[in-house]
């Protein structure tokens, strides 16, 4: 980190200042997921299995909850590459985590179309119904509450999106529903995407 | 104009492949089965189609410079990371119109002689890319996808590959990185991916929305699509528009609406919401600069738009009204590129930061008059000095709104407080932890 004669540059929150994922338990990839994952590299050229990292971590990632260094090594086994490969690439995308997450993660976006829209707000009110600040997960497992950057749905602002689902028009009086609904109902209790018109 | 690439997408069973043969589709892909690939893209060469990315780049030049002499095969790879702020376009095409963007792949390997496309879909599209996948098998089973299409002897596969969360995947070498496994990093050019792209073959990047009008010029002619808008603007063009407008989302036009309609008319986005007054608009993704409400009444093209002094970019519009704090807005999208920075390039990793924290000062209240000096010399030193246009993007809010709002950073700077408190936003400001 290099530094400027004019600037507090602050501390710790850079990509560069990075903490080794933890050991975790032993792991290896369910007998459907390996399947899975060899069905994906299909895809590929077979000298680029390389190109089916992501696809390989979102299924440890899918079968653990997150990733650990026990995962990253089994994915990098699968893969044909170094665990340090595999973990460049975790470390680089948002989307995977490295420590345990809430059953539901709330991913509230907080770029310009829906900060505009009060994305703050929902933030804020989330923080205050969930009794954790955003990054952190609560006591029970159950909710983890992160600031995440555009989700590509501004017209819907502010969107959250809860695991793999969207739920769009938070204002901060819904958030008391939202979280309620979650309890109660599951994924069920989100909008889903509006562009959807058919009945499932 | 009456919508084209739309023209269906809030119909039940939209996505289908047997709503989409009923309404036309694939006819373009057995024409241009019939015709060779130089003639598809003179085709579009004619039709004068630009990349609807950002860059407006002519799709035809693109790929002739496609390496046809390379013994190695050829890639498509579809840009559908769509991660521009204020950008969701493409987003509509691939939900409700999926099939339209698999003929335009199609046409587009046999153009230039790819026997493979991939689809490089951002991670947080995971309800689109379910219907991507269901659409794909469909197609599969009905003979447009795989070996012997339509028994031409044209053999072709799609692939959709999910991202996991880098706005910088959506530049086309680093989404090449991307889809070899790597971090999303961009790659120093030349060579550019038309000679050593994907696995170091040649490669065409293209976007949704531009390979989306594909089917439609070799259908129609490249005449038809080429009168649609001003010169050099032809075709039918999606804009976002999002903020503090009455009906925010996506509309098809052609490039001859103005900004001022877009915004304004009712068959648009409707006007401003709550009797405000406009403060300004951000015209094309949050990379571009700021035009004021007096710089509206211009074409929404990619040259209209640039002779105004801001870009089309993505389309992606974005409306502030008068109860917007422009350094907050600025510190908001600085917060965006700091994230996002990939962090090859000193001047934009570092630079980033720096900016976001300054802006942060000034809106706290805690900002000394230097500081706007000093604003203007790290974006300065950001532009033009990276390897891809990330560093312009970034450094380009800050430089436009300190150009048309410098009053409104002395009054922060003055008082000592933020000047627009507006009422939607936070009593307490958080910074995400990640």
């Amino acid at each position: 980190m290099s530094f400027h004669p004019a600037m507090d540059y602050g501390r710790g929150h850079h990509k560069s200042a990075r903490a080794l994922p933890e050991e975790g338990p032993a792991f290896v990839y369910t007998a459907e997921n390996r399947a899975t994952f060899e069905e994906i590299c299909a895809r590929y050229p077979p000298e680029q299995r390389k190109s089916a990292i992501l696809a390989a971590l979102y299924l440890a990632q899918h079968q653990q909850g997150y990733l650990t260094r026990n995962a990253m090594r089994h994915v990098a086994e699968a893969i044909g590459c170094t665990p340090a490969d595999v973990e460049d690439v975790v470390s680089f995308y948002t989307m995977f985590y490295t420590r345990p997450v809430g059953r539901h993660v709330l991913q509230v976006c907080r770029t310009l179309s829906c900060a505009l829209m009060g994305a703050e707000r929902v933030t804020e009110e989330l923080a205050k119904a969930l009794h954790i600040e955003p990054g952190q997960t609560d006591a029970a497992g159950e909710f983890t509450l992160l600031e995440v950057e555009c989700l590509g749905a501004c017209d819907r602002a502010p969107v959250v999106g809860v695991n793999d689902h969207w739920h769009e028009c938070q204002s901060p009086d819904d958030v008391k529903a939202l979280v309620d609904g979650l309890r109660t109902r599951g994924a069920a209790a989100l909008s889903g995407c509006h562009l959807k018109v058919e009945k499932s | 104009m009456e919508p084209v690439l739309t023209r269906h997408v809030r119909e039940p069973n939209a996505p289908t492949l047997s709503f989409y043969e009923k309404t036309g589709g694939y006819q373009a892909l057995k024409k241009a089965l019939g015709m060779t690939p130089e003639a598809v893209i003179e085709a579009v060469k004619a039709s004068g189609l630009r990349g609807r990315g950002g860059a407006g780049f002519p799709t035809g030049l693109k790929w002739q410079f496609v390496d046809k002499k390379s013994p190695n095969p050829k890639y498509i790879c579809c840009n559908a990371d769509e991660s521009e702020p204020g950008t969701f376009k493409d987003h509509v095409l691939m939900e409700r119109n999926p099939h339209l963007l698999f003929e335009g792949c199609l046409i587009g390997c046999h153009a230039i002689g790819a026997k493979v496309a991939y689809i490089y879909i951002r991670g947080e599209f995971y309800h689109v890319q379910e219907v991507l996948e269901a659409e794909l098998a469909k197609a599969r089973e009905a003979g447009y996808i795989g070996k012997n299409i339509l028994g031409t002897g044209f053999d072709c596969e799609i692939f959709v590959h999910r991202g996991a969360g880098a706005y910088e995947a959506g530049e086309e070498t680093a989404l090449i990185e991307s889809l070899e496994g790597k971090r999303a990093q961009p790659r120093i050019k030349p060579p550019f991916p038309a000679v050593e792209g994907l696995y170091g073959c040649p490669t065409a990047v293209n976007n949704v929305e531009t390979l989306c009008n594909v089917p439609l010029i070799i259908e129609r002619g490249p005449e038809w699509f080429a009168q649609l808008g001003p010169e050099k603007n032809g075709g039918p063009k999606l804009y976002c528009i999002s903020g503090h407008v009455k009906k925010p989302g996506v509309f098809e036009a052609s490039m001859n609406v103005t900004l001022q309609d877009l915004i304004y008319d009712e068959k648009f986005a409707g006007g401003i919401r709550g009797g405000h007054a406009l403060k300004c608009v951000i015209p094309g993704g949050s990379s571009v600069p700021v035009l004021l409400p007096d710089q509206l009444n211009i074409a929404a093209s990619f040259d209209g738009v640039a002779a105004a002094g801001s870009l089309l970019g993505s389309a992606g519009i974005i409306v502030m009204d008068e109860t917007t704090c422009m350094v907050w807005a600025a510190e908001n999208l600085l917060y965006f590129y700091r994230h996002e920075s990939c962090g090859k390039c000193t001047p934009c990793r570092e630079g980033c930061a720096w900016l976001h924290n300054i802006l942060g000062k000034i809106e706290r209240g805690e900002g000394q008059m230097k500081d706007l000096d000093l604003l203007l010399s790290i974006s300065n030193n950001i532009l033009g000095k990276t390897l891809c246009a990330f560093g312009d993007a970034a450094a380009t809010p800050v430089l436009s709104t300190v150009k048309t709002f410098r009053a409104e950073y002395e009054a922060h700077i003055r008082e000592g407080r933020c000047t627009v408190p507006a009422p939607w936003r936070a009593s307490r400001r958080s910074v995400a932890a990640h």
